[in-house]
């Protein structure tokens, strides 16, 4: 084998110039060619005691896989992969390795660590551009386990389980499967076709999924446990959008991240002739610092807007977003307004034409400059406002994502189905619910959170399911 | 897919569809509501039910032309499907232990309206029911109406049917008179229903309101029906989608929820003569 590369950054990963992307909605980045995915594997140690599989949510085997990639046998790296995740494609785009895997590799001590997350991409792309075989369908063990949701959560412990020869049935309670894969990471950073191929690849496996069932509502869980399923994975996802509270958030522009996100992506306003309608253009203040309200700054900008503001209240250092989102969104010219925190929404009122179309549109942000003060109970230092620095700012549209609390539809209607005080159902370490044979996971247990520790629940459900349906058969 | 069992035309603005649905038929009550989208890349839009069959496994919505969505949907044949119907959908209308009830229906609000009113009446309560309309021409289910109320006042914006006027006149008149209701349960547009509260108020009368805004979900997720409420002298956001669509009525800021229900309609207008122009086209 060739000698280690042991250049100590890593290979830049090609993207769109942000002058042309940030006014299309193709994928930012554009993931290795087949040379670069070598010559990049090739940084990899292969170390004995594999701390980067310590920072992976799902274990997948790294140094294994990455091992495959520098023999050219990329289909054989894909299934090594596929042992541990479920969506690969998914995971090599939105996964936060640089505080997971990536931050255990040994390469990071002294320059930039292997690049495992684009490598997981490219041999996932590459096995689903040319890998011709499809999975086979596991015999059936004739057990039946239904799956709520059809996010991260619900596809890995689906696909997990129908490895193993599980019936499984996920509900989705969109027309569409795939969760906030598809109703709120946008195409520029996650494409749908990627998404849907792999729900196709569940479905090859045996998996059945029922959209336009809302669990809670046309069925309940108990209904599930009398049409035969024997255990019950609840991956509900994060639910109300939260709001600050303060004058001015009914006004007509005001979004929740989530509405504005599912305009855009589930309902495909962002096509030119769009059924569904969304606020297009003009000035667009997005509250808060995630990962969604980068997804939602840079909609916007997508959409047309002129100028498109991020307002967080605390700086930079803080700003809990992906760095490599936070340097997309500067480099496509998104303004960050840190240490700033808005007070009220300003409307618009024409007092001599109470029919004027603007009249109740958003027309402006009253803002109040932050300073850092003492650690709070998470060590992280307290945002006050300074007495006298408020300030205006003309925006049309105001997008608030400041997280979300858990959904109460299937809580209210499951009797015995414990919820901690923010809503969040209360799960043991394996998953497993207040309720025999209910487990669950993702943001309906933790809240708003990332789609590799939601799939991560995913998989320990799915082994717990699993241990469960074997002692119940014997 | 959703196949369309039966389409029936009540005016030149409102058709009334039973769609198969087995599901949602099994478990809708009077005051929930479905969503549907009629195609792919189609908008999602709430409807509430007017109305179930369970044995056949129907669910009834009564739909009012006003966009290019419910444009589209009056254009589709018995026979046909729709891509996506959802539900049920939102908070059953309480109605338990109710005794004599006044059910006030403006426009197509008439279609949820009305089944409450049945369901009323098979309780064995005493119905009075206002239902009011711009004209003749757009009155609907007035026979169903007739069957289950004990009083039924038609009313007609132009006089053309009925007596002519608001709905809230009647229902000032029964209320001067000493008539006593536990609940007036109003649905309608959402001026009539703040008219309805504010007629009702001097008699301290309980009011329920349907509210219909904007939604995407219809689960709890995107909140756009947000709507305040005050509660107490405080201002509460609620969301229509999983806390309602029912309100006390003394309790919605109405004119928010007007504001609100602004916020596309210069859209929808360009959406709907787009459709009725590609309709038009189609047959020419």
């Amino acid at each position: 084998m060739a000698k280690a590369n042991m250049s100590i950054t890593r290979n830049q990963m090609p993207t769109q110039d942000p002058r042309i992307r940030a006014h299309n909605f193709d994928e930012v980045a554009l993931g290795y060619s087949e040379e670069t995915a070598i010559n990049e594997a090739m940084r990899c140690l292969n170390c004995k005691n594999m701390p980067c599989v310590d920072g992976c949510p799902v274990k997948i085997h790294i140094p294994e896989f990455i091992s495959a990639i520098k023999e050219g046998d990329f289909e054989g790296a894909y299934q090594i992969i596929t042992k541990s995740s479920s969506l690969p494609a998914v995971c090599g785009r939105v996964c936060p390795q640089e505080t997971q895997c990536e931050s255990k590799c040994v390469r990071g001590i002294k320059g930039e660590s292997v690049g495992i997350g684009r490598l997981e991409r490219f041999v996932a792309d590459w096995h689903n551009t040319f890998a011709k075989d499809a999975p086979e369908k596991p015999d059936s063990n004739g057990h039946k386990v239904a799956i709520v949701g059809s996010g991260p959560s619900g596809l890995t412990c689906a696909g997990d389980l129908a490895k193993k020869g599980y019936d499984v049935t996920v509900y989705e309670a969109l027309h569409t499967a795939g969760g906030v894969l598809v109703y709120g990471i946008p195409e520029f950073r996650l494409p749908k076709a990627i998404v849907a191929k792999e729900v196709d690849a569940l479905n090859k496996l045996g998996v059945k999924i029922e959209t336009n069932v809302v669990i809670g509502k046309t069925l309940t869980v108990d209904e599930l446990f009398d049409m035969g399923f024997e255990a019950v994975f609840i991956g509900s996802g994060a639910g109300l959008p939260n709001f600050m509270g303060i004058p001015g958030e009914s006004l007509n522009g005001v979004y929740s991240a989530n509405e504005f996100l599912t305009r855009s992506n589930l309902m495909k306003s962002y096509l030119e002739n769009p059924e569904t309608p969304i606020m297009k253009g003009g000035n667009v203040a997005v509250v808060g610092g995630g990962n969604v309200a980068m997804d939602a700054a840079r909609t916007a900008l997508r959409l047309g807007a002129e100028k498109v503001y991020v307002i967080y209240r605390r700086s930079m250092d803080e700003l809990p977003a992906r760095r490599e989102e936070v340097e997309h969104a500067e480099e496509e010219g998104i303004e960050f307004r840190l240490l700033c925190n808005p007070t009220e929404i300003l409307g618009y009122n024409n007092p001599d034409d109470t029919k004027d179309p603007k009249n109740g549109f958003v027309k402006g942000m009253r803002c109040i400059r932050m300073e850092l003060g003492e650690l709070d109970a998470k060590g992280r230092r307290r945002p006050a406002p300074i007495p006298g620095s408020e300030f205006e700012i003309d925006v049309d549209t105001v997008i608030m994502s400041i997280g979300t609390s858990p959904n109460p539809l299937i809580k209210v209607t499951t009797e015995g189905l414990e919820v901690n005080s923010r809503g969040g159902i209360i799960v043991n370490e394996d998953g497993l619910t207040s309720r025999n044979a209910v487990y669950a996971g993702g943001d309906a247990v933790t809240g708003a959170a990332t789609v590799i520790s939601a799939m991560g629940a995913g998989k320990t459900a799915a082994n717990a399911i699993n241990e469960y349906l074997k002692e119940k058969k014997c | 897919m959703y196949k369309i069992i039966e389409k029936k035309i009540l005016n030149e603005a409102v058709v009334q569809l039973q769609i198969e649905a087995p599901l949602v038929a099994r478990k809708a009550k009077p005051g929930q509501f479905i969503i549907l989208r009629v195609d792919e890349d189609g908008e999602r839009i709430p409807l509430t039910v007017a109305g179930v069959n369970k044995e056949k496994g129907t669910v009834k919505i009564i739909v009012q032309i006003v966009g290019g969505t419910t444009e589209k949907l009056s254009h589709k044949q018995e026979g046909e499907y729709i891509s996506d119907f959802v539900g049920p959908l939102g908070v059953p209308t309480h109605i338990d232990g109710i005794k004599r009830a006044c059910i006030v229906g403006g426009g197509v609000g008439c279609a949820i309206a009305m089944p409450i009113a049945e369901k009323l009446h098979e309780m064995g309560a005493q119905v009075t029911s206002i239902i009011g309309f711009r004209s003749k021409e757009l009155l609907i289910l007035e026979d169903e109406f007739k069957n289950c109320s004990d009083t039924l006042k038609i009313m007609t914006d132009d006089g053309s049917y009925g007596e002519k006027g608001n709905v809230t006149a009647p229902l000032k008149e029964m209320l001067e008179n000493g008539e006593k209701f536990d609940i007036i349960i109003a649905i309608g547009p959402l001026v009539m229903m703040k008219y309805v509260v504010l007629t009702a108020k001097p008699f301290a009368t309980p009011v329920t309101v349907s509210m219909n805004p904007i939604m995407i979900d219809g689960t709890g997720m995107c909140g756009g029906c947000r709507l305040s409420l005050n509660v107490n002298g405080e201002k509460v956001t609620k969301f229509a989608c999983v806390d309602g669509p029912d309100f006390n009525g003394y309790e919605v800021d109405f004119d928010e929820a007007i504001s609100r229900g602004k916020m596309y309609s210069t859209f929808e207008k360009h959406a709907h003569e787009a459709t009725c122009s590609l309709f038009k086209k189609e047959v020419e």
